[in-house]
């Protein structure tokens, strides 16, 4: 076994950076107080709040009063959806094109969002939304072409997540936000109709997050995707943009968001984001030319192995893999025994009865989609640790391929 | 290895350390009887090659292959066990292996992969059924006193819900996560849950 733990599951979560535990700890410790409280103890908490709400703000280029603080993407994004949806009332819809009519409010997404989103929409189906899951196309991206044909009338949200995942495809979100632009400019109405909202919580950190560039109107991020603590979120929402509290309570987050406010998970959160930002580009390229190094001897040097996803257009540290014939979970057990850290997509490995709803949607063979293994790099990634990976995996996948009667 | 790790010791070195496997080549072996179970659209595929001597009426050696997660490949590694275990077993005693002693051995699994021992008992079954067919003992074949098959997609049989019920399964979804069945076509999903309401009753 190495001696050194290899982590390559940057995507499931990362580390807390030392420099973000220092920023936190006051705040578990004497700086305790409510930021509810009117007293300097409460101020204290409430300054350190306002000035992360100030940087986070400036990383995405919006105001302060545009960044709710949550408890993760996963609230994030049930607020964005279920938020704006229910300010909604459902009303009749003329349509002047002789189609079908429909008194539903549409929402679009797509089949490989994460299960925040497909299972907030499915939700939102059952109580009487008309629901549109896009296809993408077989290396994972969604084309500005198929949104487009799936807008209606009656649509108020589209919600489109700006990398996946499990195959790190980045989505073409500028594109669709400048159409979704332009149809509201068009319109005739003087409230704005159509709302676009993308869940970047793979991308934190990874990528632009100027909410100008990408023309979104609501965007989720969640701090421990990008070295923050687990139980903080971000959702930016649009000044404009009305939204239904789905936590009620006493007034926090401008009333949007009820519940004492997690003060050290958020001063992390900003302080994690800005580091993340100062050196987003020097370590984008770097993760890129790590990730085409690995992927490139994977797949020269393992037989019968494709890369899942695009392989340019995808998050600088993200690769997924399926090997022919072999399970995930055997493979993830494998390497985890050599002290390496990934993740699957395999029924097995996932706990339920369905292998990965992403990959499926790419027509993955099954020979090959239940040997399917995401390995993702993050900021302690080295070139050794990688070749390491590949010596054992080479093994692993040869040893459990003589175990297999799949030919 | 640390303390995290998801199976039971017993499994683990079943996994890492798997019996019986085929390493030669299948017709080397000469098995006289051969079964396969499983399909690789729900990621498990086990496969049995049993040598039988026929007057004994036991199994005398036994190779497998498995495709499927470490609770697949430890179970059925350690059926291989229990089966060549004291010189073989006789074929009545390894009819009469239930998924429930191949768990017992294995030191118990994860509830959501109990399905991967069923499946091991499954096999040798086929494998010997095989074994029937090819020696001209008709009369003998398993399928014959199993009871039958509830689902088509994934072959599972009356008696694995009768099994399951036993062991404290209340609806289709407990049935389900046990076995998968109703997961490929979904056709008999609601005529499983009728049968679980009658049963139950």
């Amino acid at each position: 076994m190495n001696p050194e733990p290899i982590y390559l599951d940057h995507a499931a979560t990362t580390p807390l950076a030392p420099e973000v535990l220092k920023a936190m700890l006051p705040f578990l410790q004497e700086e305790f107080g409510n930021a509810g409280s009117i007293h300097s103890k409460g101020q204290s908490a409430k300054n350190a709040i306002e000035k992360a709400r100030r940087d986070v703000a400036e990383i995405l280029w919006c105001e302060p009063e545009e960044i709710i603080f949550t408890s993760g993407g996963t609230e994030s994004n049930n607020l964005a959806l279920h938020g704006v949806l229910e300010t909604l009332s459902p009303r009749p819809v003329l349509r002047n094109n002789g189609k079908r009519r429909s008194k539903n409010t549409h929402l679009i997404i797509s089949e490989i969002e994460h299960p925040a989103i497909l299972h907030a929409a499915e939700n939102l189906k059952r109580n009487g939304i008309e629901l549109t899951k896009i296809s993408a196309n077989k290396n994972g991206i969604i084309s500005v072409e198929d949104v487009g044909k799936a807008i209606q009338p009656n649509t108020k949200l589209i919600s489109l997540m700006l990398a996946n995942n499990e195959i790190g495809t980045i989505q073409p979100i500028r594109e669709i936000g400048k159409m979704i632009q332009k149809i509201n400019q068009e319109s005739k109405t003087k409230n704005q109709e159509l709302f676009f909202h993308t869940d970047a919580v793979q991308a934190g950190g990874i990528l632009n997050l100027d909410t100008r560039h990408l023309k979104v109107d609501l965007l989720s991020l969640s701090a421990h995707k990008f070295y923050g603590s687990k139980g903080t979120g971000i959702l930016f929402v649009k000044k404009g943009v009305r939204l239904s509290p789905q936590i009620l309570g006493g007034g926090q987050e401008h009333g949007l968001r009820a519940g004492t406010e997690n003060v050290a998970g958020i001063v992390g959160c900003a302080k994690a984001l800005k580091l993340a930002e100062n050196s987003r580009k020097k370590e984008f390229t770097k993760l890129e030319k790590l990730r085409d190094y690995f992927v490139e001897k994977i797949l020269a040097e393992i037989p019968r192995v494709r890369l899942n996803g695009d392989s340019k257009n995808r998050l600088p540290g993200n690769t997924n893999f399926s090997f022919f014939g072999i399970e995930g979970e055997s493979i993830l057990l494998r390497l985890d025994f050599e002290g390496i850290a990934a993740s699957s997509g395999s029924a097995c490995a996932s706990g339920s009865l369905e292998p990965s709803h992403v990959l499926a949607a790419l027509k993955i063979p099954h020979k090959w989609l239940h040997g399917s293994v995401r390995f993702t790099l993050g900021k302690s990634t080295t070139r050794e640790n990688l070749d390491f990976t590949i010596r054992k995996l080479k093994k692993i996948v040869s040893d459990l391929r003589t175990l297999s009667p799949l030919e | 290895m640390n303390q995290n790790w998801i199976y039971s010791e017993t499994v683990k070195d079943h996994f890492f350390n798997p019996r019986n496997f085929l390493k030669e080549d299948e017709v080397s072996f000469r098995a006289n009887g051969i079964g396969e179970v499983g399909s690789p659209a729900c990621g498990d595929v086990m496969k049995m090659w049993i040598k039988i001597d026929r007057k004994k009426d036991q199994i005398v050696d036994l190779k497998w292959k498995t495709f499927g997660c470490a609770s697949a490949i430890g179970s059925t590694s350690m059926l291989s066990e229990m089966i060549l275990e004291n010189g073989g077993m006789k074929i009545e005693d390894a009819l009469k292996i239930t998924p429930a002693d191949i768990l017992k051995r294995l030191g118990g699994l994860p509830k959501n992969k109990i399905h991967c021992s069923v499946l091991g008992d499954k096999v040798l079954q086929a494998a010997i059924d095989d074994y029937f067919r090819k020696s001209k003992q008709v009369g003998r074949i398993v399928g014959g006193i199993k009871p039958k098959i509830i689902c088509e997609c994934l072959g599972v049989s009356e008696r694995e819900l009768d099994l399951a019920l036993a062991a404290g399964d209340q609806t289709f979804e407990d049935f389900q996560r046990r076995t998968k069945a109703g997961s490929g076509c979904g056709k008999c999903v609601e005529k499983i849950q009728k049968m679980i309401a009658k049963k139950l009753k």
